[in-house]
């Protein structure tokens, strides 16, 4: 998850303080991604010394400064909204390297490991469910967000029923292949 | 415990055939669906949940054990009040229920409401206010062949929506429509049931099951699996990511 560019994105529109930028990335991803103060505060340093923002005016009072994008931070912000991200690897690939150990662990049964995982990603689908049935329509940034993590726990527990299938048939079929390496 | 299920699946069994052609489709499943309560069930091609869906509507009679709904046995009844409790308490929404060509979208879905003595004029009265709440009031006098699929499972949907229907059973009820549409369609039975219905679903979709309160896994005619939503108070969307 990139803070950084979210910062940038929300910087967009006019200057702000760290606070606010704080509050209004969790309220823009309906607090999927909760940051800490000083998590926006690290990455306003880093993106002020790389030249993509700058204090805006003289601190107030409390010594909290408003931050504004430099053209470079413009720059970088318009080159991030028009690259897609790549597909990296994801959480999931520690539950294909547990399944795929599960296969070939005398004494483990692979099917309960699946069952298990997919009891744990349905029971999540229906919670995050709940959640979006409480979004209005209208608040399009949060649906989004939660649809994003809908789809992706459902390509999880579509991949685990394939697991599941194919756990099936392979315990009905046994092939000389998987016998020779038992 | 709960308020009485609306439905209550005991042990039930099914084998279709004889001798060599016989297939246990059902060994011994058990659920019953509370009022309020969305179930739905899993499970891949073959796997027996229309079976399952098909003897709690009902429709085929069990090989062994019990079906019973608002606490009836359906096994204790003659043809004749089976038939009047299918009409009354029952709501299908099955792939291949039809709906009959020659009638209206309005006429198919007050059908059922005429034949248990409702008057024409009330039944219609019903039946456009079911429309109107799949969202599609416009088609009330189009016949069947004028819809398109997804309308005409609307249309199917309303009609087993329609009047004080406490039992609801739907198998693959989103299987033609898109995603946004059977979205629709999800929130309509999601509603059902928060206002009171029992609501027995089958779907493939994992998102579409996700509306239910508890999901069924079936795996060669056995329930092997079942879930609840986590408790909301520990639903932490940032853990998913
Ligand atoms: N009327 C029938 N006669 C014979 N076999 C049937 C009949 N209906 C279903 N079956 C068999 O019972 C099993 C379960 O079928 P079904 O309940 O339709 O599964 P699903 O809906 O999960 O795909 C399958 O093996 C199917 O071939
Ligand atoms: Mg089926």
């Amino acid at each position: 998850m990139s803070i950084k560019h979210g910062l940038l994105a929300l910087l967009a529109p006019g200057p702000k303080y760290g606070y606010q930028l704080k509050a209004e990335f969790e309220a823009t991803t309906g607090s999927a991604w909760p940051l800490n103060i000083g998590q926006v505060y690290s990455t306003l340093q880093r993106l002020e010394k790389g030249g993509q923002i700058e204090a805006d005016g003289v601190p107030d009072d409390d010594g909290r400064v408003v931050y504004a994008l430099t053209p470079a931070g413009r720059e970088e912000l318009a080159g991030w909204f028009h690259s897609p991200i790549a597909q990296e690897s994801r959480p999931r690939d520690e539950l294909a390297i547990k399944l795929a150990m599960a296969v070939n662990t005398p004494g483990v049964e692979a099917r309960e490991v699946v069952q298990a995982q997919r009891r744990q990603a349905m029971s999540s689908l229906q919670s995050l469910t709940r959640a979006k049935a409480s979004v209005p329509d209208e608040d399009l940034a949060r649906v989004m967000v939660v649809d994003s993590l809908i789809f992706a726990v459902e390509a999880e527990v579509s991949w685990l029923d394939r697991c599941e299938a194919r756990l099936r048939n392979a315990r009905t079929a046994k092939t000389p292949e998987k016998e020779a390496v038992q | 415990m709960t308020a009485n299920p609306v439905l209550e699946v005991r042990n039930a069994g099914k084998v279709y055939g004889v001798d060599e052609t016989l297939v246990t489709a059902l060994h011994g499943a058990s659920l019953s669906v509370a009022p309020g309560e969305l179930v739905a069930v899993r499970g891949a091609s073959g796997s027996g949940k229309s079976t399952l869906l098909h003897l709690a509507g009902g429709l085929d009679a069990p090989s062994t054990g019990d079906v019973l709904v608002e606490g009836q046995s359906l096994a204790g009844l003659s043809r004749k009040d089976l038939a009047r409790l299918r009409r009354r308490s029952i709501g299908y929404v099955f792939q291949d229920l039809n709906l009959v060509p020659s009638l209206t979208a309005a006429e198919n879905i007050a059908l059922p409401r005429e034949l248990d003595g409702t008057s024409a004029a009330e039944a219609r009265t019903e039946a456009l206010a079911a429309l109107a709440e799949v969202g599609l009031r416009e088609v009330a006098d189009r016949f069947p062949d004028e819809m398109s699929g997804g309308q005409q499972q609307r249309v199917a949907i309303a009609r087993a929506l329609i009047g004080p229907r406490r039992l609801v059973l739907a198998d693959e009820p989103t299987g033609a429509l898109d995603s946004e549409t059977g979205e629709g369609v999800m929130r309509l039975l999601r509603a059902r049931c928060d206002a009171g219905a029992a609501c027995l679903l089958v779907t493939h979709e994992p998102r579409h099951s996700a509306w239910a309160d508890r999901v069924v896994f079936l795996s060669d005619g056995a329930i092997v699996d079942e879930t609840t939503a986590d408790a909301p108070a520990v639903l932490d969307l940032g853990a998913l990511t």
